[in-house]
């Protein structure tokens, strides 16, 4: 790793100080994927702001209008723990990573570093949640950009996720069993006006919503109806462990098996 | 240079860190205690498993200077002061749970994390459990089985393979 100064601030209001010092100034939040980043020499901040010891964008809590809103700095365990209220988001935290990467990793983190195969993007783009940041509120169809890519600007910080909760809503994550992140993930959300269909692990542009399934499944909410409905391997992440049009194929499976068991 | 002060297994420690010292190597380099390993320094294997605050972290992917004030408790921090083996230990001895012994204080550590929560796990949940430590030598059926022992759990009908 280059070298660089940790602050460690207890407010928000500290935390967007210290971000605004400088371009080279860097948040931190669970450090799960950025640790390793450092180690690799891909990035060189100047200062690392840990948003870990800031209690206000920790917890989890239903606002009045049923939304679970989970602070940003919240770990993937405890939102495991303590989402009993929309228990397809805590169970797909609890599958993400291994249990001692749970113990550090945050919701926020997961957000704004936008890995195009981790879990939390599908589960946030496919339950349609709003990220609310130290600047703003972004819905989710805003927010996701691309790979690596979001509508964060320079010293915004997520502070908090809001969640509205669905009829009915599934995960399913096709693990890589080395990285354990998604090779596909589908994430199935039943809401009384329709139905959101997120994808994960497959796009080279990252998260993105399937409308042809949502659209299917809006009028027949069931595994039989998606006979025939099938995703391009154009534009699909293409590596060792599977081709765009394996990856397109697992995106049709897992949204089969995701209605199935929601 | 900063200072860093935490409480690593009971006892006040402090030491001199830059922003990139990690956790793992204030614990080995700093306070001496070479029992948490780094194997893969990557956060994929767990031999560098600790609890912080309670909780079993990756201690090659946290930085020393996050741990101020925090509660640490490392594999020295295990056994009881006149040397007798915490249970889980014991069980590793008595089960074979190990070969080489690298990745053992992650695993036990896990394992202290994994009954804290769950103090009668089944098989398939400690296998489960410890997804993020890797054993290349016994392919983790006696660790299995010494953690079900561990548990009070009987394991006279199951086999060593």
């Amino acid at each position: 790793m280059y070298a660089f100064e940790i602050e460690r601030p207890s407010t928000v209001a500290d935390a967007v100080t210290a971000l605004a010092k400088s371009d080279e100034n860097q948040a931190l939040a669970g450090g799960q994927t950025l640790i390793p980043t450092l180690k690799q020499r891909l990035a060189s901040p100047e200062t690392l702001v840990s948003l870990g010891g800031i209690a206000e964008i920790q917890g989890i809590c239903q606002d009045d209008d049923g939304r679970v809103c989970i602070g940003a700095g919240t770990t993937h365990a405890e939102v495991a723990a303590g989402a009993g209220a929309y228990l397809a988001l805590a169970a797909l935290a609890n599958n993400i990573g291994d249990p001692a990467v749970r113990n550090r990793g945050t919701i926020g983190g997961s957000l704004a570093n936008n890995d195009p195969s981790a879990c939390y993007p599908a589960g946030a783009l496919g339950s349609g949640a709003t990220i609310v940041t130290t600047a703003r509120e972004i819905v989710a169809d805003d927010y996701f950009q691309g790979m690596f890519e979001t509508a964060l600007d320079a010293g915004e910080i997520i502070t908090e996720v809001k969640f509205p909760v669905p009829e009915k809503a599934n995960y399913q994550k096709f693990e890589q069993p080395a990285s354990r992140f998604a090779l596909v993930g589908v994430f199935v959300a039943k809401f009384a006006d329709g139905v959101r269909v997120a994808v994960t692990g497959a796009s080279e542009e990252g998260v993105f919503r399937w409308s042809e399934a949502e659209a299917v499944l809006s009028g027949n909410f069931s595994a039989d109806a998606l006979d025939g409905v099938t995703l391009s391997g154009d534009g699909m992440i293409s590596d060792l462990h599977g081709s765009g049009a394996y990856r397109a194929h697992l995106v049709g499976v897992m949204t089969r098996r995701a209605v199935a068991a929601a | 240079m900063a200072q860093v002060s935490m409480t690593v297994n009971g006892k006040p420690a402090s030491g001199e860190i830059e922003g990139r010292t990690l956790l793992v190597d204030f614990i080995r380099e700093s306070l001496d205690l070479t029992g948490t390993h780094v194997g893969c320094d990557t956060s994929q294997c767990g031999a560098c498993v600790v609890h912080v605050n309670g909780k079993a972290v990756k201690a090659c992917t946290m930085f020393a200077a996050e741990a101020e004030g925090a509660e640490v408790t490392t594999i020295e921090g295990m056994a009881a002061e006149d040397g007798t083996l915490n249970p889980i230990q014991q069980a590793f001895q008595d089960h074979h749970g190990l070969q080489c012994g690298f990745c053992t204080p992650g695993m036990v550590m896990s394992a202290s994390a994994l009954l804290a929560e769950n103090p009668k796990p089944s098989e398939a949940e400690i296998r489960d459990y410890l997804e993020g430590n890797i054993c290349r030598c016994t392919g983790y059926h006696n660790i299995v089985k010494a953690i079900l022992a561990a548990s009070g759990q009987d394991v006279s009908n199951i086999a060593a393979e």
